[in-house]
């Protein structure tokens, strides 16, 4: 297998199924021309031409909107958002015409279109360029939403997400394009969607992370061994639909748990996570479910501050001792 | 020798007692099991004694103040023994660093023999959180993880005689663990003080005796049965039945398949329920305000196990052949035995069947298991001279006795349902017909 970083490996898997299918074409602020602002899309432009990867003026709810027409016309786009804080522009066309266009078309209309960028904190680029949206889409019946951590998850999980007949959220963390890993060369290699990762195999506390999280929280885990707590890590890596059974499968065996997120706690992915533990574990739980979460703020510019606001190792780590009652 | 006299562990969840008041003054003579003083604890007021023979010599706990567990409080010695060393001894340390320790030497009020005192404790005490603990107790609010309050009832461990180590006092898996861990209570240490000869020094004209701590299952017999012979109307039908066709019938199905191993009582308890669907008026149960009547025959059936008994319940006994309810009696009474059984499972039977037969009884009364209506007591079988055609010929004869609760069941009704019972138990065949 070849070691990829998170943004190479986004790259193959567009370039894959551009090749793959004359359906798919790319487009949004930057793709073609410059490459990408992040470079995910280098090389397409020249490889696949402007009528498959193209430029878009600065307007996302228009070029969101001009891909869900084209999904409806039987192409299958792949949005970029140069991050997904200017999505929230666009919002209006992922919501309420994207996800719901199968619903009230009575079945006629199906969405086949991937929203993907960079999502999450970034490096000190403070409040309105710094926050984890996933709540807000995972909040919608009829789009789904992926959030992968490794470059093989990135990749397989992309190009599921392009094939798949609905809408799909895909958020890419903004921090981690650089993170190195394995990656299968197969070009039929893909990671089915809704279904969750152990990326590390424990038995006395779950941890649940997505994105930015699983890494953290790997470290956690391998401090936490040497206090003598075994811990596992799940990795959901699709929001909705959510694999609550390989949480819960986790919970039985554990007893304890901690969700781990950089979103803000209020009404967050962990809540929903949480809630369903209880819901389907009650009796197995022999601590309550705590929370990790970003600090409830908007992102702080300073870099003090940005470090306090996300979660970090020693934060997991206490949250585990915690819920293992160590303390 | 001089001995000190310390705060006991009076009640499971006791972590101070308050002297209620002395029964002894400074320079009094005390002897051995005489009572020294009587203690408020969390839950009641008890009378310690004394633990040695002597004179009080010294009170360091005066009426009215409150000790930890396991501190001194008095000093009983020879009436001119020099007690200065133990008097300057520092004062043992506060209950919560070793509530396990102290009742092993104190705690005379409730059983005289050490060995009896393991009654189950947590294993540590609140960590850190102790005063939250102590409210939550002292509130009667048992704080428990749903884990181990699902092992603890699956396990028949009684949450109150634990202490919860987590935050809070909560009771949490760890502490289910070390209580499964650690010897059962009462039962196996009991058998070696029974085989130990009293010390004839301490009995003083009346007989000797032990105070055994009444086990969680004595204490849910006791408090059910007063709540039945008290309140509730009991009657009795009694009838003797011929069994020799059910004798046959159990050797006939057993010999077609060994496996099957139908008893008797498997046998009683199909009939039952068979009897049951004819007079629903029996499947019934008195609920103050209304008679609930019961659609299937759920039977509960009395199994003795070391320290009571308890009555698995076998569902719709009335839809299920003779093999499921042999199958499922010997494995719930398995279960049963080995304390494994889930409350779902013993619990909400219609009509219970209570059978002393295998220890030759030859009939008996039992009493109704509230909100049951009924209740059917099953003699020994034994063989009889019985007159037929005006010949005495030999049969095998068992005698019932039904209970039944008045305000449900009148004479009449109880007596046409023992007739079908009879009938059919009689006449197997009519189970097929």
């Amino acid at each position: 297998m070849a070691i990829l970083t998170i943004r190479e490996a986004l790259n193959q898997a567009l370039r894959e199924e551009l090749a793959r299918d004359e359906n798919v074409f790319l487009m949004g602020e930057e793709v073609a021309a410059y490459q990408g602002a992040y470079k995910v899309t280098k090389g397409l432009l020249e490889e696949f031409g402007d009528k498959r990867v193209i430029d878009t003026p600065i307007t996302e709810l228009g070029f969101a909107g001009l891909g869900v027409g084209a999904a409806m016309a039987g192409l299958r786009p792949i949005v970029e958002f140069m991050t997904f804080n200017f999505s929230i522009l666009a919002t209006d066309q992922i919501i309420n015409s994207a996800a719901k266009m199968l619903y009230m078309s009575g079945g006629q209309f199906k969405i086949p279109i991937v929203f993907r960028g960079p999502g999450g904190s970034a490096f000190q680029v403070s409040s309105q360029h710094s926050q984890a949206l996933e709540s807000w889409y995972a909040y919608f019946p009829g789009i789904k939403v992926v959030m992968p951590s490794t470059p093989a998850d990135a990749k397989g999980l992309l190009k599921s997400a392009i094939r798949d007949d609905d809408p799909v959220v895909f958020i890419e963390q903004e921090r981690m394009y650089g993170n190195k890993g394995e990656v299968p060369e197969d070009p039929e290699f893909t990671i089915p969607l809704g279904v969750a990762d152990v990326k590390r195999e424990g038995k006395d506390v779950t941890i649940v992370a997505r994105s930015l999280m699983v890494p953290v929280a790997l470290k956690a885990a391998e401090t936490l061994e040497k206090q003598g707590v075994s811990c596992e890590v799940i990795d959901p890596r699709t929001i909705r639909p959510l694999d609550i059974n390989t949480i819960v499968e986790s919970v039985k065996k554990t007893n304890r748990v901690v969700v781990a997120e950089e979103s803000h706690p209020t009404c967050g992915v962990n809540a929903e996570i949480c809630t369903q533990i209880m819901e389907r574990a009650f009796d197995y739980l022999d601590a309550p479910v705590k929370r990790v979460s970003g600090a409830d703020v908007p992102m702080p510019y300073a870099k003090n501050l940005e470090n306090m606001a996300i979660p970090d190792v020693n934060k997991i780590v206490a949250a585990v001792r915690e819920v293992a009652y160590l303390d | 020798m001089a001995s000190k006299v310390i705060m006991p562990k009076l009640s499971p969840t006791m972590e101070e007692g308050q002297i209620a008041r002395w029964l002894k003054k400074e320079g009094d003579k005390v002897s051995m099991g005489e009572p020294l003083a009587e203690i408020d604890t969390d839950k009641a007021t008890m009378e310690m004694q004394a633990l040695a023979d002597g004179v009080l010599r010294k009170i360091l706990i005066k009426d009215g103040e409150a000790a930890p567990l396991g501190q001194l409080i008095a000093i009983i010695g020879a009436p001119d023994e020099d007690i200065s060393s133990l008097l300057n001894e520092s004062p043992a340390p506060a209950a919560p660093a070793q509530p396990t320790a102290a009742p092993a030497e104190a705690a005379p009020a409730e059983v005289k023999s050490p060995q009896l005192k393991a009654v189950p404790q947590g294993n540590a005490a609140p960590q850190g959180n102790g005063t939250q603990a102590r409210e939550a107790a002292a509130a009667g609010r048992l704080i428990v993880s749903p884990l181990a309050a699902r092992m603890a009832a699956e396990a028949g461990i009684d949450l109150r005689s634990l202490q919860g180590s987590g935050p809070g006092g909560r009771i949490v898996k760890k502490d289910i663990e070390s209580a499964l861990s650690q010897p059962r209570a009462a039962a196996p240490q009991l058998r070696a003080v029974e085989s130990r000869p009293y010390q004839s020094a301490i009995v003083a004209g009346a007989s000797a005796y032990r105070d055994e701590p009444a086990t969680e299952i004595r204490k849910t017999i006791a408090k059910r049965l007063v709540t039945s012979l008290g309140p509730v109307p009991h009657f009795f039908l009694t009838s003797e039945i011929e069994m020799d066709r059910a004798a046959e019938m159990r050797k006939g199905i057993n010999a077609l398949d060994p496996d099957l191993k139908i008893s008797i009582n498997d046998i009683i308890i199909k009939v039952t329920a068979a009897a049951l669907m004819q007079h629903p008026e029996v499947n019934a149960s008195f609920q103050e305000k209304f008679i609930r009547y019961y659609e299937q025959a759920d039977i509960g059936v009395a199994v003795a196990i070391e320290d009571g008994l308890i009555t698995p319940v076998i569902r719709a006994a009335n839809q299920k052949s003779l093999s499921q309810i042999a199958g499922e009696v010997r494995e719930l009474a398995d279960r049963a035995r080995t304390r494994k059984l889930k409350p779902e499972e013993y619990t909400g039977a219609t009509f219970s069947i209570s059978n002393l037969g295998m220890f030759g009884i030859d009939e008996f009364t039992a009493v109704i298991n509230p909100p049951e209506g009924a209740i059917l007591a099953i003699g020994s079988m034994s063989p009889k001279p019985v007159v037929r055609d005006n010949e005495i010929v030999i049969r095998q004869v068992m005698r019932v006795t039904m209970s039944c609760d008045h305000r449900v069941i009148d004479g009449a009704t109880g007596a046409k349902f023992l007739q079908t019972f009879k009938k059919i138990l009689e006449n197997p065949l009519y189970l097929v017909v």
